[in-house]
């Protein structure tokens, strides 16, 4: 099972600014391992993130995404105590979802 | 009867669906549903845009990519696209001088803002675009170049 | 024989125009800060904190009773005062060499074993995460390693003989790279480590998470790296020599604040 992510939900003013940092290999599959055999592609394909409930963003990311992913978004509106859900899917079907509290 | 040929023609057909396989992760493209294999690996814009469907993109100063002047690593270099207008379907990063132009294509809906950063990898310098993919179906992009170093004793 | 690296990089920074210098490394500056909020280490961070709760290896048991320097399972501003002295072991440890006692005697890991772990691997990636974590618990405290014992002083004294030891086929110490003020390599600014060189800098800046290798480096890494940039043969993990430099290092940075986990290239 893929280790957690961190979630940071932060609501000021007329926006709910939402930080991410998944744990993930990201490889892209053009790297070659010690012996010159290439390491297979291994990256999250798709991204969504859901407020109270309701999905606000789906994303489709490629192998071009750094290591350990970094994502930033803002919902419109939303307020403390508000629940953030992110999920994401890996190219081998894995996937990981993850829950926050908006502050 | 197995046959010398028909056991090596066979290693070949497998040999060229594993090497398939191996190229393009479209094959595993099953597992997360609606995966655009075809735009991930698009080499360039003219291709990434004939992959989505799209027209070419047009400059426009309503659109913003946000990144460094010089990343200390191209390992991991921060990049945003954002834009100020309204009816915005998709905002795309790209790095023109990757591989495989698309980096990330992030989905709009009235609940968010059509403003998202995120961190890729650049093989060397280049351009970074943002692009806003708009509902009546227009391109709109912003560009920035982006140098990549290596630092240190290269270690 | 002067090192020819160090004599090249000297004089290209003296060639190079001061307004071009001053803007790299602005440059520089601005893509380390844009990548400060979100540091990949507090994934590291978290999964240390598991593991220190977690019971674990052939005794099924936690980490909490680990005694870090400031008691058994005091955590918080444990990091800032190592390496220190242990009664327990009777010798002065690092963060490393302690966790490697503390899952041997109360875990039943093979601390040999892990030593033997390569970086990034098994138990040595679960140490990293505790490490981060740990660290993490001592986050803007200030350097104040312990002299007060006999061995602590030893130690320090080593460490600062270590330092300037010059080996290797191209005679480099530490002190080759790392005694002066202003020096760089290539992108990198090298900073003093014989006096405090300041809040977040040099033995105040690790354990780090490295972009370049996508990993979580404990100070045994960046000494053990150190150790074949100039050449030398590899330390031993955890070795008397790593604790000493550190030892050394640490001592000299009094009053710096840590801001480990920190990021690096």
């Amino acid at each position: 099972m893929a280790d957690p992510m961190r979630i940071r939900a932060q609501a000021a003013g007329d926006k709910t600014t939402v930080r991410v940092l998944m744990a993930h290999e990201m490889e892209t599959g053009q790297r070659k391992d010690a012996s010159g055999k290439p390491i297979p592609a291994w990256f999250i394909q798709e991204v969504t993130a859901q407020h109270n409930g309701k999905t606000v963003m789906t994303a489709q990311w490629g192998p071009a995404v750094a290591k350990n992913p970094f994502l930033q978004f803002n919902i419109k509106g939303g307020k403390a105590g508000d629940k953030i859900a992110v999920s994401w899917v890996d190219n081998r079907g894995e996937k990981r979802t993850d829950e926050a509290t908006v502050s | 009867m197995h046959t010398r040929r028909d056991m090596l023609s066979h290693s070949a057909k497998v040999a060229a669906m594993l090497a398939a396989m191996g190229m393009l992760p479209a094959l595993a493209q099953a597992q997360a549903g609606s995966w655009n294999a075809a735009a991930f690996e698009a080499k360039n814009i003219d291709e990434l845009m004939k992959a989505l469907g799209a027209a070419a993109p047009a400059q426009s100063p309503d659109v913003t990519v946000t990144g460094p002047d010089i990343a200390e690593n191209g390992a991991v270099v921060p990049v945003g696209a954002s834009t100020t207008l309204a009816g915005v379907k998709r905002m795309l990063l790209l790095v023109e001088k990757n591989p495989a132009v698309l980096s990330a294509m992030f989905d709009v809906t009235d609940a968010v803002e059509p403003n998202f950063s995120t961190r890729v990898k650049m093989g060397q310098s280049s351009n970074v675009y943002a692009v806003a993919m708009m509902n009546d179906g227009k391109m709109l992009f912003a560009q920035k170049e982006v140098k990549v170093t290596l630092g240190g004793c290269g270690g | 024989m002067k090192p020819s690296l160090i004599a090249c990089a000297l004089l290209s920074a003296a060639m190079a125009a001061p307004a071009q210098q001053k803007s790299a490394a602005d440059g520089i500056a601005e893509y380390r800060k844009m990548l400060e909020d979100g540091n990949p280490a507090e994934l590291y961070e978290a999964k240390g904190e598991g593991l220190w709760k977690q019971a674990r290896g052939p005794k099924n048991a936690s980490l909490e009773q680990c005694d870090l320097g400031k008691g058994p399972g005091k955590v918080k501003g444990a990091f800032v005062e190592l390496p220190r002295y242990f009664a327990d072991t009777q010798r002065v440890q690092d963060l490393e060499s302690r966790l490697l006692s503390c899952m041997q005697t109360l875990q039943g890991f093979n601390a040999d074993e892990i030593a033997k772990t390569p970086f990034g691997k098994g138990e040595q990636a679960n140490i990293e995460a505790l490490v981060a974590y740990v660290s993490a618990e001592s986050r803007g405290m200030k350097m104040n390693l312990p002299q007060g014992h006999a061995e602590e002083k030893k130690m320090f004294e080593l460490g600062k003989r270590a330092f300037f030891y010059r080996a290797g086929p191209y005679d480099f110490s530490c002190a080759s790279c790392h005694s002066e003020e202003g020096k760089r390599i290539r992108m990198q600014d090298l900073p003093d480590l014989t006096k405090n060189p300041g809040d977040g800098i040099g033995y105040a800046a690790w354990p780090a998470y490295r972009v370049s290798s996508g990993q979580l480096w404990g100070m045994q890494r960046r000494l053990n790296d150190c150790f074949r940039q100039q050449r030398f043969p590899y330390p031993g993990y955890a070795s008397d020599v790593t604790i000493a430099l550190s030892a050394y290092m640490g001592v000299n940075a009094k009053g710096a604040e840590s801001i480990a986990p920190a990021l690096k290239r």
